[in-house]
């Protein structure tokens, strides 16, 4: 006589205990796995290199731009002229998103100038195309050369050649899709925080 | 029977192990029992000020993050303002300024840094290390500690705790029956604080260094709980379910 | 010539029964399932003990996830070695939990693995047909070591550190070449961080594909003679005419997996138990000194292997050194794991379980395990635990006694394996039952 004798089984019962082990386990082994999956977030380390960075504006001349890293990525300051405002104003025809209505960037960046400050560009340089880190051209018309007598100043990237304007605007017709983005950020006197708009 | 006794067997075997280990552990003095509390919020609070005060002009804690401080029931703003002497980024680790050259001149060697020494010395050594501390003339510092002979730190503490003597009290019939002295730390200077006060000042900060050892202790044991329950759980519905199929076996 | 067309009754209906059936044309999936789990026919009688080799395989898989996990943030480097563990403690979010789990999981799998082996000594289960079983065995306990031999100075802590040197010193023993194969090992004329490199790409890559394709042929090996059990007789000799299948055993599946699930949660509770609330075992299985960065220039006080070890270790320091060389006591170690795989022909015993055995097998499986736990002991303590032996004796006089002990007990270990064939041979055993009892 073999080992087995299945008699009196009511299949119904087995059934409801292998679906609750089964889904017990699952339970069990999807909790498991979010600490896992949880542990490849930013550690507190990098949360902490990614902290907000400050800068005192009273060491920008007017027409220079400085770098800043913020969370691994290249953040520009600029003190911008009156007359790179003024040239600003008249790009807006040749603009894919002169509004900024479909670009990244804080409610209080999303005006004429996509800043807190008219004065002051806090920009992130990093290509909306791929990524890349552009170019500093605020050279204006001839000055600037090969980008053609037109040239009303801006930022060119050198992967694919797309154009922004010195607001971060990206021209019509080129491979960027979006304007440069601008990250949060807060200006209390001359001390700019970059990264948190609340300090 | 026969397997019974066997599983007693390894299961006694395992649950010696730990005993043999505090035997192994314990040489030289007997240690005092540290009051090591990780719920008590506002004693870790007290021994973190007093971590920050003292310690960390000479020792660091590289591995801490003042943030981690946050654990302790205290707002960011808080730690800025009472514990962050250093430096002004909450996320920076507890470093010091003394370089180790310097150490090396002053004291011998770079103070070790304290962020796991909870966890190699134990809560009970270091808090009779810092109440252990007595006035010895022929040390450089001015200094001895019965936990720790000829130890390089001078006594940091010594203005709260006041001067210890390290001398007999008495005397008893030791092995031979020959008289033997009985020594014993006796206060002979005392300090700001009463001995009760300064034990329990020590008893704060040994608490917070052994925060600092693990911070996610406190989390670690709550969850354990959270998954035994669940585990328990688990054994009824899988006991069910084998003896279902078992009833099959004949 | 077309393969027969295979069976696909039984199926469940729908999607699923269509993608089963969709990857069995093109891959042996239910060939495969049947051989290894449906129908594998296992003895009826599995008792406690048989819990332990499924076991083992989730400790394995458990110490490969959480591994993979701590190597995202592990630096195996002299310098930033010992920082990046307490990193992964702290910065890391939910690392402790992974590295906890991973340090808990070494010191579980020894456990597990010797329960394990333990079980196959009571029952015979390295007799014939199962030699093979057996060496593929003692080849994963030995890679089992090294990898944990090669881990353990992954923290960089003093422990790491002294344990490495100290292990790694004992082949500079080995006569003639010693010193060569010591610099040759460490890659330095001490250990330093080219060790630390190597040790970690033997930790997280060479060993564990050792050991999977180990583990693979002990399974495999073990599914084509079928598994032992409690009463040592063989369930393939009474088969059912009408079926073929073994008359005293049930298929693996659902019976022994729904009856391991049941002992993966009781281990997962002790697990749990250790993980969450005493990680560090007392001091076993994350020792104190460990938690001081590794210092070149000063050993700790008192310096010992981890558990797993000190049996071994424990032979070692009794061994005395002879001809001013300290090779003795590293070959009696060595010789300590390599006569178990002797064991399939030392054994003559005509019947397999301790069960039917005489008793003067049972005495030396005693005197065996008894020796083998106390040297475990003297392993983690002091020479001089015991005190020494009075100063008049003869010989041994002044002589620690746990080294005399240590000594006496090492040869009662070596006796049990070497004096087997005798008396195995001529012991008083019961009859064999011709079925397995319950």
């Amino acid at each position: 006589m073999s080992a087995i004798v299945e008699e009196g089984v009511d299949p119904k019962k087995r059934r409801l205990l292998t679906i609750a082990t089964a889904a017990v386990g699952a339970a069990g082994a999807a909790s498991v796995a979010v600490p896992f999956l949880f542990s490849m977030k930013p550690s507190a380390r990098a949360l902490a290199a990614g902290a907000a960075v400050e800068v005192d504006l009273s060491l920008l001349e007017p027409g220079q731009q400085i770098t800043v890293e913020w969370r691994g990525a290249p953040v520009w300051v600029l003190h911008r002229t009156q007359d790179m405002l003024t040239q600003l104003a008249k790009n807006d025809g040749f603009l894919a998103d002169p509004a900024s209505g479909s670009s990244k960037q804080p409610e209080y960046a999303k005006n004429a100038h996509r800043s807190r400050d008219p004065k002051y560009l806090v920009v992130k340089g990093v290509c909306t195309h791929l990524g890349c880190s552009p170019t500093k051209r605020s050279e204006i018309g001839a000055a600037a050369g090969d980008l053609g007598a037109d040239w009303p100043g801006g930022y060119f990237c050198p992967c694919h050649q797309s154009k922004f304007d010195l607001s971060g605007r990206v021209f019509k017709g080129m491979p960027a899709p979006t304007n440069l983005e601008i990250p949060p950020y807060a200006i209390a006197g001359t001390r700019l925080v970059v990264g948190d708009d609340k300090a | 029977m026969k397997k019974n006794f066997f599983a007693h067997l390894i299961g006694a075997a395992l649950l010696a192990l730990p005993l043999v280990g505090a035997a192994a552990g314990g040489a030289g003095i007997k240690l005092d029992s540290a009051p090591v509390n990780l719920k008590d919020k506002a004693s870790l609070q007290r021994g973190a000020k007093t971590f920050v005060n003292y310690c960390l002009n000479c020792h660091q804690a590289s591995m801490m993050r003042y943030s981690r401080l946050t654990d302790l029931e205290l707002t960011e703003q808080q730690i800025k303002d009472n514990l962050m002497f250093a430096t002004d980024k909450i996320g920076d680790t507890m470093t010091t300024s003394l370089s180790s050259k310097d150490a090396k001149a002053w004291f011998g060697g770079v103070p070790p840094d304290l962020s796991v020494i909870a966890r190699s010395r134990g809560a009970d050594w270091l808090y009779t290390f810092l109440r252990s501390y007595y006035r010895d003339d022929k040390s450089p510092t001015g200094w001895n500690n019965r936990a720790f002979p000829a130890v390089g730190m001078p006594h940091v503490l010594h203005e709260l705790q006041g001067a210890q003597a390290w001398q007999q009290v008495g005397e008893k019939k030791g092995h031979g029956g020959a008289m033997e002295p009985v020594m014993k730390l006796v206060l002979t200077q005392p300090g700001a604080m009463k001995p009760v006060e300064y034990d329990q000042f020590v008893g704060d900060l040994v608490n917070y260094l052994v925060f600092m050892g693990e911070p996610a202790a406190a989390k670690r044991t709550q969850l354990g709980v959270l998954v035994l329950f669940f585990l328990t759980l688990m054994l009824v519905v899988a006991m069910l379910l084998k003896k279902e199929y078992w009833k099959d076996v004949k | 010539m077309a393969a027969a067309p295979k069976n696909h009754d039984n199926l469940p209906g729908g999607i699923l029964g269509k993608a089963i059936i969709w990857v069995d044309d093109r891959f042996p999936l239910l060939e495969n399932w049947k051989a290894h789990l449906s129908e594998y026919y296992a003895p009826k009688n599995f008792n406690f003990w048989y819990y332990f080799g499924s076991l083992a395989m989730l400790v394995l898989v458990l110490q490969i996830v959480t591994g993979i996990f701590l190597t995202m943030n592990y630096k195996p480097d002299a310098a930033l070695a010992f920082a990046s563990v307490e990193y992964i403690m702290r910065d890391v979010p939910w690392g402790w939990l992974i590295r906890y789990m991973h340090s808990t999981g070494a010191s579980m799998f020894f456990v597990v693995v010797y329960l394990h082996m333990f079980r196959g000594l009571m029952y015979g289960s390295y007799r014939k047909p199962r030699e093979l079983i057996w060496i593929f065995g003692c080849l994963i306990y030995l890679t089992l070591m090294a990898e944990a031999f090669f881990g353990y100075l992954l923290p960089w802590g003093q422990m790491s550190y002294w344990g490495a040197q100290v292990i790694i010193n004992l082949f500079a023993t080995v006569p003639f070449i010693g010193e060569d194969l010591a610099v040759w090992i460490r890659g330095d004329y001490n250990v330093g961080d080219a060790t630390l490199n190597r040790f970690f790409a033997f930790h997280v890559i060479a060993l564990p594909l050792v050991l999977l394709g180990l583990v693979a042929a002990h399974i495999l090996a073990l599914h084509e003679v079928g598994s032992n059990n409690p009463d040592g007789v063989e369930i393939k000799k009474n088969k059912d005419p009408k079926t073929g299948t073994p008359l005293d055993g049930i298929p693996f599946h659902p019976y022994y997996t729904v009856k391991d699930i049941v002992g993966v949660v009781v281990f997962l509770m002790i697990f749990t138990v250790i993980v969450f609330f005493m990680p560090e075992m007392g001091g076993y299985f994350l020792e104190y000194n460990n938690f001081i960065p590794a210092d070149p220039l000063k050993t700790p006080e008192h310096i010992a292997p981890v558990w797993y070890f000190t049996p071994f270790y424990a032979m070692l320091r009794a061994v005395p050194s002879m001809f001013g060389s300290q090779f003795p006591g590293v070959a009696v170690m060595g010789a300590a794991t390599l006569i178990l795989f002797a064991l399939p022909w030392l054994d003559r015993g005509k019947v397999k379980s301790i069960r039917y055995r005489g008793p003067v097998y049972k005495a030396w499986l005693w005197a065996f395990v008894v020796s083998f736990l106390i040297l475990g002991y003297l392993g983690v303590v002091p020479t001089t635990v015991w005190g020494q032996l009075p100063k008049g004796l003869p010989l041994l006089g002044g002589m620690d006694t746990a080294t005399l002990v240590a000594r006496l007990l090492t040869i009662v270990y070596f006796l049990f394996f070497l004096l087997m064939p005798w008396y195995t041979k001529n012991d008083k055993e019961l009859p064999e039952p011709e079925r397995v009892t319950s």
